[in-house]
Parts: structure tokens; C-alpha cells; sequence
């Protein structure tokens, strides 16, 4: 086998598709920042199940639990994004309506990442 | 040969003539509970705008969710979180290059399916003995 790639591009290890593995790698950073995190989340929702809007205001408004709260809508998000496109890749074949699905997908998940975000800073700054 | 007419060989098999093996079912459902989770979310983006929105539209959300279709949802998104956990921390196991034997292809594939089962359940029967308790 004769290599053609330049000794440049071999040590970048990006490929042909000029992103290398970091898809990959970053579906897996956040797949494991969901574990600890979704199981946070988990118990912070059932900790305020039958609260009354008082209640929720205030716990969900706490430093900690926004902290963890925000955390989780980021990596969650994000490894929904990368996941997302990942199936549109994979089943839908035509130009244009894959780049517009990949966008509409970009657009979905910052929309909702950032509405929770908010959601959660007007929570904990009272605003 | 020549003349002769191609015998009807059999197509290369295909999904329809497999008996899923439990593995396969993990794999699709870790993308359909994927997929799931995605459109789920918009319940969390509702329950935090909400509660950050005020009394009424926190009334409004619970109602909806305590609505026998909103605990449907709940309930399925309470399953496709801990399917897609348990499966994830599955692959996790896989990208370190274990557990690929038969036997541990299957064992793990069960478990994905019998853990976030279980999970869920439990899940649910603590809430509503918490809820019990509190009213």
C-alpha cells in the first residue's frame, strides 16, 4: 500500500471528513456526564413532586440544584444534538433535506438548551 | 451455462427473516429511546419555563401532567431514560473493548432490558408512595 496522504495531514489525523473523531469522542464525554447527572436530575424531580409553585420556585432557584440542573441541560443537549444527526445521517441520503434537518436539528436543541438555561437563571436570580 | 436459466438463489436474508436476537432489540430501541428523549425534553424545557413563569402556568403544567395522558408520557419517558442510560453505560463497556462474548453480548443486552425495567417501576412506586405521604 502506498501512502498518499502528506506527512501534514497524517499527523493531524483528521481524515477525509476533516473533523476526525471528535464526534465520536464528544457523544462519549457526554454520554458519561449524563450518567451522574441524569441520576441528579432524577432525584431532584422526584425530591419535588406534589410541590406546590412556592416550593419548586425555591428549590429549583438554589445554587445547588441550579448548578446541577444547568449542567444537565448542557451535556444533555449537546449529546442530543450529536446523537440526532448521527440518525438523520444515517436515514436520510438526499442533499438539501439532510443539511435542512441538520439544521433544524442545531436549532431545536440550542432552543431548547437555552430556554431551560433561562428558565433556570430567572429561577435562581429572581430576575 | 450458457442458455441456461439462473437458478432462484436466495436473497442475501434480511431483517424481515431473522428472529431478533436480544442484542439487535437493545440497539434499535437505545436509538428509538434516543429518539424518544429528544422530543421528551421539551416536557423539562416546560416544567422549568413554567415553574420560572409563575403560579399559573405551573398549575397548567401540572395539570397536564397528572392528566392519565401526561403520566403516560411520564411514564414512558421515565423508561426511555433509564433504557437509554443503562444501554449507553452498555456501550461505554463495549468502547473498552470488553464484554463482546456471546454469553456477555447477551447478559448485558438482558440486563439493559430487565434493569431500566426494573428502575422505572421503582421509580414510580417510590413517587407515589412519596406523594402518599405527603398528602
Amino acid at each position: 500500500m502506498t501512502e498518499h496522504r502528506t506527512p501534514l495531514a497524517r499527523v493531524r489525523g483528521l481524515g477525509s471528513a476533516k473533523s476526525g473523531t471528535e464526534h465520536f469522542w464528544h457523544q462519549r464525554l457526554t454520554a458519561v456526564a449524563n450518567v451522574p447527572l441524569t441520576i441528579a436530575f432524577v432525584l431532584i424531580v422526584v425530591s419535588l413532586l406534589g410541590r406546590n409553585h412556592a416550593a419548586a420556585q425555591q428549590i429549583l432557584g438554589s445554587p445547588l440544584v441550579a448548578i446541577v440542573i444547568l449542567l444537565f441541560i448542557g451535556s444533555v443537549t449537546y449529546h442530543m444534538r450529536i446523537g440526532m444527526q448521527v440518525i438523520i445521517e444515517d436515514y436520510v441520503h438526499d442533499e438539501v433535506p439532510k443539511l435542512a434537518l441538520i439544521m433544524l436539528n442545531t436549532f431545536f436543541t440550542v432552543a431548547v438548551g437555552l430556554a431551560s438555561a433561562y428558565a433556570i437563571f430567572k429561577l435562581s436570580l429572581g430576575v | 451455462m450458457a442458455g441456461s436459466k439462473a437458478p432462484a438463489r436466495p436473497l442475501s436474508p434480511h431483517m424481515q427473516i431473522y428472529r431478533w436476537p436480544l442484542p439487535m432489540l437493545m440497539s434499535i430501541l437505545h436509538r428509538i429511546t434516543g429518539g424518544g428523549l429528544y422530543v421528551g425534553t421539551l416536557l423539562v424545557a416546560w416544567w422549568l419555563i413554567a415553574t420560572a413563569s409563575g403560579p399559573n402556568a405551573y398549575a397548567t403544567f401540572g395539570n397536564f401532567i397528572n392528566s392519565w395522558i401526561g403520566q403516560l408520557i411520564l411514564f414512558g419517558y421515565t423508561w426511555a431514560l433509564t433504557h437509554h442510560m443503562l444501554g449507553g453505560i452498555r456501550h461505554l463497556i463495549w468502547d473498552t473493548g470488553r464484554g463482546f462474548s456471546p454469553s456477555e453480548r447477551e447478559w448485558l443486552s438482558l440486563a439493559t432490558a430487565v434493569g431500566s425495567i426494573g428502575l422505572t417501576v421503582l421509580l414510580w412506586v417510590v413517587s407515589y408512595l412519596l406523594m402518599g405521604g405527603a398528602q
